[in-house]
């Protein structure tokens, strides 16, 4: 026998890779700001020297805004991550203190810190039972007032082979590029082909439903966690490489907590979790670098920037409200 | 669909064996007992049907052969083995799986995502989805559906009935060999019931035990073995189906005559004027919608799922309302574009989904009670908990209704079933309307707290309010009706005077009037 239902005849089979409708924006708006620029702005826009540098611009938020989209999947948040570069920048440029030989143990250091923060954070909220919106702020805090009472400026150094990080290029390419892109497929794929992806959209689409399937969502939302500060030490250590040098200002002068959220949602992941994923959060991200060098190439007044920003955040959360069963990731 | 109900095989001269004994369980809830000494058993490959009344202890038995809740007491063999479950995974290793009336899928994940949840085949934690999906269409293949739905179908783009196909088709991954389904035929429409009534008879030749949980007599009748009575927590009895009339199950499961079971009907002589009357209207999801309602008139509306009676509750409330045709109330035209103006028009609307729409559950009783006619003053007027200023005041609702509560602080959510829904009833009494609509007013209610509501809502029409109550139990339609209208495909299929009887009212839901 078979179950027939014209309503669902017709239907096109879900495909393995579909582009989120976001990266379509992105295109969009790509081509505006080309148009744009090349009508009135300073210098060419599709260069390789441009093109570059909005890639870099997206570097230190595409970075953190990965981590925030596993947070987010799993149906929680993480507003501790701009004081967690701050952290990892100030004290990787401190251990270094301009010595190569250094750079490895404060690689490991900030790494180690890095998970430490991402597990008490995941603690909180699963054994503790803190709402992650209070959880990750008051473990932020804690992370400020303790960097902001040992460091007050620039602290240290970072060697110049370190600066490789942000300045260097394989070929063509650009460090940083090389940096997003492959953390981007990295997490791509483990979120579409592993178990722990798997089990990442089913604790943030239903938890009851995943325990009841012998998943560990605890364990899940620790471990997502944990990959979130990861990403936040990345960005930092990336930025103490741009920088030449970690300030406990960084993350917080970033915006990155917010800014991280506001890509994650641009991309189409739903902030109650289980759909969406890091291809969307990129886009995001990238619409937000390039309207950064738009708004540089046009001498366009900085705050008209932020309204955009707020514009296109709305926008595109109206449109994904409209075609909710849009399928994205 | 006319699977005749099979005795046990006539060759084989020792009775079948035994998947499931329950022997003396019980469960108590505080002072409520649940489950009372208990005995039940199924043998292999049997559909046993058990039915009772909302409250009578299906849902209890269930959660305990699920793994869901423990026993107080009392022993459960499965296969000839002594089992206790603490966690359904439990439950579900030992091979017996529950199908609820929701369904725990994930609606954004495939189909073959949603069955191997948890236990999804890899190598180095790499999913390995070759082996998944050829794993998932082996299991469609079996259940004959692999035509219509595809492992990598997402589930939200699927039917409710090919949903349950896939929790079928992940009961038996889990290579279950006790099945129990939750009235999975409330939310399919016909030929998706006659669909699904064919996989279980499929499913019964291969071995299948399966427990039957349904109200639906034709189903019963057409798929099940044997069925259970459960009243008030205790079994009744056990029959083979063959034995038995629908007659004798209704009584046997209610215990009583009908007439004693419900308030007297109106006499013809407590009908007032026409309160509602709407003439051939219609929106998307309804056609040719013409009744009347007269004051002090019980009217029962009454229809399988998805056949409207919901929405034309939320059409005349204004939540989707009406495109053409007309609406009268008390004979002047009236247009409800929003629960607002409906409320304003005098009507009251007690939801289906009482925990969701009908009620603020981390609020107190008296804010709650007094949200509808907060919702009519001025937006900065002071309120009182009380409520004293004007009309009745919050304890004298409360107390019409004879709400069981701790005190009128008591947050909603830590009220028994029965007096949440007397709270949204009283929330709805204080605004004085002339006409209420109830949809699933008892549904998930036990027995004494449906006999209450029932009460008050015979009470609200003697008053000379009109009432248009939706039910899906088709007992409850018959006993407290004046009028009955049946709906099919969102139309008004017929209307059945009171004292009509069931097979009517089923036929009109079926087939409107042709067959």
């Amino acid at each position: 026998m078979s179950v027939t239902t014209p309503a669902t005849s017709a239907k096109p089979r879900a495909s393995r890779f579909r582009l989120p409708i976001i990266w379509v924006l992105l295109l969009g708006i790509f081509a505006i700001a080309w148009l744009l620029v090349s009508l009135f702005g300073r210098g060419d826009f599709v260069s390789a020297n441009n093109l570059g540098n909005i890639l870099e611009r997206a570097t230190a938020l595409g970075i953190v805004a990965i981590g925030q989209t596993f947070a987010i999947l799993v149906a929680s948040i993480d507003l501790s991550v701009a004081y967690l570069i701050s952290v990892a920048a100030v004290m990787a440029s401190f251990i270094m203190q301009g010595d190569p030989a250094k750079v490895p143990l404060a690689i490991l250091v900030v790494l180690g810190i890095g998970a430490v923060v991402g597990a008490i954070n995941g603690l909180l909220i699963t054994k503790a039972r803190i709402n992650p919106l209070i959880a990750t702020l008051g473990v932020g805090l804690i992370l400020r007032g303790v960097l902001n009472a040992s460091f007050q400026n620039f602290t240290g150094s970072v060697p110049a082979s370190f600066q490789f990080l942000a300045y260097g290029s394989v070929g063509p390419i650009p460090v940083p590029v090389i940096i997003l892109a492959g953390l981007t497929l990295l997490s791509a794929l483990l979120l579409a082909r592993t178990r722990f992806g798997a089990h990442i959209y089913a604790v943030g689409g239903n938890r009851i439903t995943a325990r009841l399937s012998g998943i560990r969502d605890h364990r899940v939302v620790i471990g997502a966690h944990v990959i979130t500060s990861i990403t936040a030490v990345i960005t930092g250590l990336y930025l103490s490489s741009r920088l030449r040098s970690g300030a406990p200002w960084i993350g917080t002068d970033g915006v990155y907590d917010l800014e991280s959220i506001a890509a994650v949602v641009v991309g189409g992941t739903v902030l109650a979790g289980g759909r969406g994923g890091v291809l969307g959060t990129v886009a995001g991200v990238l619409i937000f670098a390039v309207l950064d060098t738009m708004f540089n190439q046009l001498g366009v007044n900085s705050y008209l920037k932020q309204v955009l920003r707020g514009l296109i955040i709305i926008g595109a959360v109206a449109i994904y409200a409209a075609r909710s069963r849009e399928v994205v990731g | 669909m006319t699977a005749t109900p099979e005795k046990p095989p006539e060759a084989s001269s020792a009775p079948p064996p035994t998947a499931l004994r329950m022997q003396g369980t019980s469960k108590r809830f505080g002072a409520f007992t649940a489950l009372s000494k208990v005995d039940f058993s199924c043998q292999v490959g049997e559909v046993h049907a058990l039915i009772g009344e909302n409250g009578a202890g299906k849902s209890t038995l269930m959660k305990i052969l699920g793994g869901a809740q423990s026993p107080d007491e009392g022993q459960i063999e499965l296969f000839g083995r002594r089992v206790t479950f603490r966690h359904p995974v439990e439950a579900q290793t030992a091979g017996v799986s529950v199908i609820h009336q929701e369904f725990n899928l994930l609606p954004h994940r495939t189909v073959a995502q949603n069955i191997f949840l948890g236990r999804e085949p890899h190598r180095f934690g790499v999913i390995d989805r070759r082996a998944q999906n050829a794993a998932v269409t082996a299991l469609l293949t079996r259940l004959g559906i692999s035509a219509s739905i595809h492992p990598d179908d997402l589930i939200a783009d699927l039917s409710v009935a090919q949903q349950q196909m896939v929790e079928i088709a992940k009961a038996l991954s889990y290579d279950a060999r006790l099945l129990i389904m939750d009235e999975p035929t409330a939310a399919l429409a016909n030929q998706e019931v006659d669909a699904l009534l064919s996989l279980i008879a499929n499913l019964k030749e291969q071995g299948m035990t399966i427990i039957y949980i349904s109200h639906r007599f034709p189903e019963i009748f057409s798929v099940a073995d044997r069925v259970t009575v459960l009243k008030d927590g205790a079994i009744i009895t056990t029959r083979d189906v063959g034995e038995v009339t629908v007659a004798d199950l209704v009584r046997l499961m209610v215990g009583r005559d009908l007439s004693e079971y419900y308030p007297p009907r109106a006499n013809p002589g407590d009908l007032g004027e026409v309160v509602l009357s709407v003439k051939s209207a219609g929106n998307a999801k309804l056609r040719n919608i013409s009744f009347q309602v007269r004051a002090g008139e019980v009217l029962g509306i009454a229809g399988l799922q998805g056949a409207g009676r919901s929405e034309l509750a939320q059409a005349l409330f204004g939540v989707d309302p009406f495109t053409y045709g007309e609406v009268q109330l008390h004979g002047r035209r009236v247009h409800s574009r929003s629960p607002r103006q409906a409320i304003g028009h005098g009507l009251g609307f007690v939801t289906e989904d009482r925990k969701g729409l009908g009620l603020a559950l981390r609020q107190p009783i008296a804010d709650n009670v007094a949200l509808a006619r907060r919702g009519r003053r001025p937006l900065l007027s002071l309120v009182s908990s009380s409520g004293s200023r004007s009309g009745t005041s919050v304890e004298e609702l409360t107390k019409s209704v004879d709400l069981r509560s701790a005190g009128l602080h008591q947050e909603a959510q830590f009220l028994s079933g029965g007096n949440q829904q007397k709270v949204v009833l009283a929330k709805w009494l204080a605004l004085d309307g002339s006409l209420t609509i109830y949809d699933e007013p008892t549904r998930g209610i036990d027995v004494n707290g449906k006999a209450s509501i029932h009460q008050l809502i015979r009470d609200s029409a003697r008053r000379g309010k009109a009432v248009i109550m939706i039910s899906s139990d088709l007992l409850e339609v018959i006993g407290m009706s004046d009028r009955i209208l049946v709906m099919r495909f969102g139309e008004v299929a017929g209307e059945l005077a009171a004292g009509a009887t069931e097979e009517q009212i089923m036929l009109l839901a079926t087939h409107g009037g042709e067959a």
